[in-house]
């Protein structure tokens, strides 16, 4: 798309919406934990993350409305868009996989948005950035949460280790594409309200080192082969099936009130 | 060796109606009654997740998979008080688990049932958190320090949930036709089983007599359930809802509702593990803590490590 064609509030309401289709993508997975965790504590844990995500995606989802003013609601861009509509990262869709699986991509997620929202917190847009502020307070928590994690399994037992060290492996091809940037955040970035992902590129990774390092974890290579496409519609076929169980009983009913 | 002096000391601080603490002299069977019915209560709780855990996935909107997930999140929470306060007993709450999983603990049988529609959700937090805040605000008096301050905290959160679930059914009462199908036929086979969950009549009731001598239960089965059926009655009627039970009728000379033959066979074969989701239920925790044990032994080898080295520091 060109720029030309791109509106600020085009803009804004994509921006808005690849934040919330993260965030309600991801909600969904970890709430798949839900009576199943490891340990009572984690339940307790994994189902308050998931809370905070899928709250999150519906505030997000509630201002992308506002800005698009066409009379949706948050309920819409989550119940009644399809697969290749929404621009969510691969790396929130990929099933939860065993306990490990699930803390390394939350690991990397949240230590992203961490940073992310550090800049996002000072948005112009006062709407915006009242609710960055409030979410990023949830956000370290689940940072903290998941580092604590890949520390105790990186230098806990033989298995542990392997099975982090296992998780960063499979999920690493993915995380190129937390740094991917188009005109949508050029214009968002010169709006006062965007995020330059690149200016904590170097940051992020260190911090990520820092943390597999002494988790005694191996680095996986940063040059290998990483996928691309999310934010513009790509998916891996697990999205569907999300959106299948996700969205089926709605859109069953749609003329129904489930407020 | 128990004394007359002692069993007659500590009735007599129970009919004073004092509370009895974990360091308090105690009879042995006061102690096993209070650990049998608190870990029953506790795994209920936790498979209690499962059921309703079944359709956060699908909830209708996002205000209500918050709610859903929020609720079942609490149950959770629910179990994690009622462990403790059952560990001041001096088990463990691994043992404990180990007990319901592999042993003959058991669990209340209203979550041996399938959760078929959304609707089954709403209706589970009308009758089934309903009749739970019926037994909890009287467990909430008993005589066991710590299991009755667990109650206290339980309480104010399962009156929560059955708002949420009552104004749901509500909702759905007076909604599309669809959803009032889907509404009344998960009152349909979500209100016998309910009823149930008081337990079997007190004169099938082995442990009651001496439950409520110690005062760990204060009002027999009959007398909660009767109390439960009082008030859901009304909020059926309130809300259009049938209650399926032809024989359900007021009583002049008791003031109460008289109510049909409850179906005991059902109940005892469920109890003996037979229901449509028991063995399904049951693979599901053991699944979640098989598959957890590399995680738990992951916590405590890294906690170990790091207080070894601490020690060395110092
Ligand atoms: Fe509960
Ligand atoms: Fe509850």
């Amino acid at each position: 798309m060109s720029t030309d064609t791109l509106t600020t509030q085009k803009a804004f309401l994509k921006y808005l919406l690849r934040l919330a289709d993260d965030r309600l993508i991801l909600g969904q997975r970890v709430s798949e934990w839900c009576g199943h965790g490891p340990v009572l504590e984690e339940d307790l844990a994994l189902a308050n993350i998931a809370l905070d995500l899928i709250g999150h995606s519906s505030a997000l989802y509630a201002y992308a409305a506002q800005i698009e003013d066409k009379g949706h609601d948050d309920d819409y861009f989550a119940y009644f868009r399809d697969d290749y509509e929404f621009t969510n990262l691969q790396l929130c869709e990929l099933p939860k996989g065993d306990f490990g699986f699930t803390i390394a991509r939350h690991f990397l997620f949240s230590s992203f948005s961490y940073y992310q929202y550090e800049l996002l917190k000072n948005a112009k847009d006062e709407q915006f950035r009242g609710m960055i502020n409030k979410h990023l307070k949830e956000i370290k928590y689940h940072l903290r949460h998941s580092r604590d994690w890949v520390l105790r399994l990186g230098d806990g037992t033989e298995e542990s280790h392997e099975r982090i060290q296992n998780a960063f492996d499979e999920v690493w091809m993915y995380v190129d594409e937390l740094f991917y940037t188009d005109d949508v955040d050029e214009i968002m970035i010169a709006s006062g309200n965007g995020a330059d992902v690149n200016s904590f590129k170097d940051d992020w990774k260190k911090f990520v080192e820092d943390t597999l390092t002494e988790a005694t974890l191996t680095i996986p290579d940063w040059d290998q082969y990483m996928i691309s496409g999310s934010r513009n519609g790509m998916h891996t076929e697990h999205l569907g099936l999300i959106l299948t169980q996700l969205q089926f009983l709605r859109r069953s009913h749609p003329e129904a009130d489930w407020k | 060796m128990e004394t007359q002096q002692q069993l007659d000391n500590f009735q007599a601080r129970i009919d004073a109606g004092e509370k009895i603490e974990p360091k308090d002299w105690m009879p042995d069977r006061y102690r096993q009654q209070i650990i049998r019915m608190g870990s029953q209560h506790a795994h209920s709780e936790i498979v209690g997740m499962l059921p309703e855990g079944n359709w956060i996935g699908r909830a209708p909107s996002l205000k209500r998979k918050l709610v859903l997930l929020a609720k079942v999140q609490d149950e959770a929470g629910h179990g994690l008080y009622l462990y403790s306060a059952i560990e001041t007993l001096g088990v463990s709450r691994a043992d404990l688990i180990d007990q319901y999983l592999y042993g003959s603990a058991k669990y209340s049988s209203i979550f041996n049932y399938p959760t078929l529609s959304y609707a089954d959700v709403c209706v589970i937090g009308w009758l089934v958190d309903g009749a739970a805040i019926v037994n909890q605000t009287k467990l909430a008096q008993s005589s066991y320090g710590p299991y009755s301050r667990a109650n206290i905290r339980i309480c104010r959160e399962e009156s929560f949930h059955k708002k949420q679930g009552y104004e749901m059914v509500a909702k759905l009462a007076s909604g599309t036709p669809a959803q009032r199908k889907m509404v009344q036929d998960a009152v349909n086979r979500f209100w016998w089983p309910t009823l149930m969950m008081f337990g079997p009549s007190d004169s099938d009731s082995p442990n009651s007599a001496e439950l409520i001598k110690w005062k760990v239960k204060l009002n027999t089965n009959d007398e909660l359930r009767q109390h439960f059926i009082d008030r859901t009655v009304m909020e059926a009627e309130a809300v259009n809802i049938t209650l399926p039970d032809p024989d359900l009728k007021f009583n002049q000379e008791t003031g109460h509702w008289d109510y049909g033959d409850i179906p005991w066979d059902e109940f005892w074969d469920v109890v003996q593990g037979n229901g449509v989701m028991n063995r399904e239920r049951m693979k599901a925790r053991r699944e979640a803590h098989e598959n957890g044990a590399w995680v738990r032994k992951a916590a405590q080898a890294y906690a170990r490590k790091k207080k070894l080295s601490r020690e060395q520091a110092s």
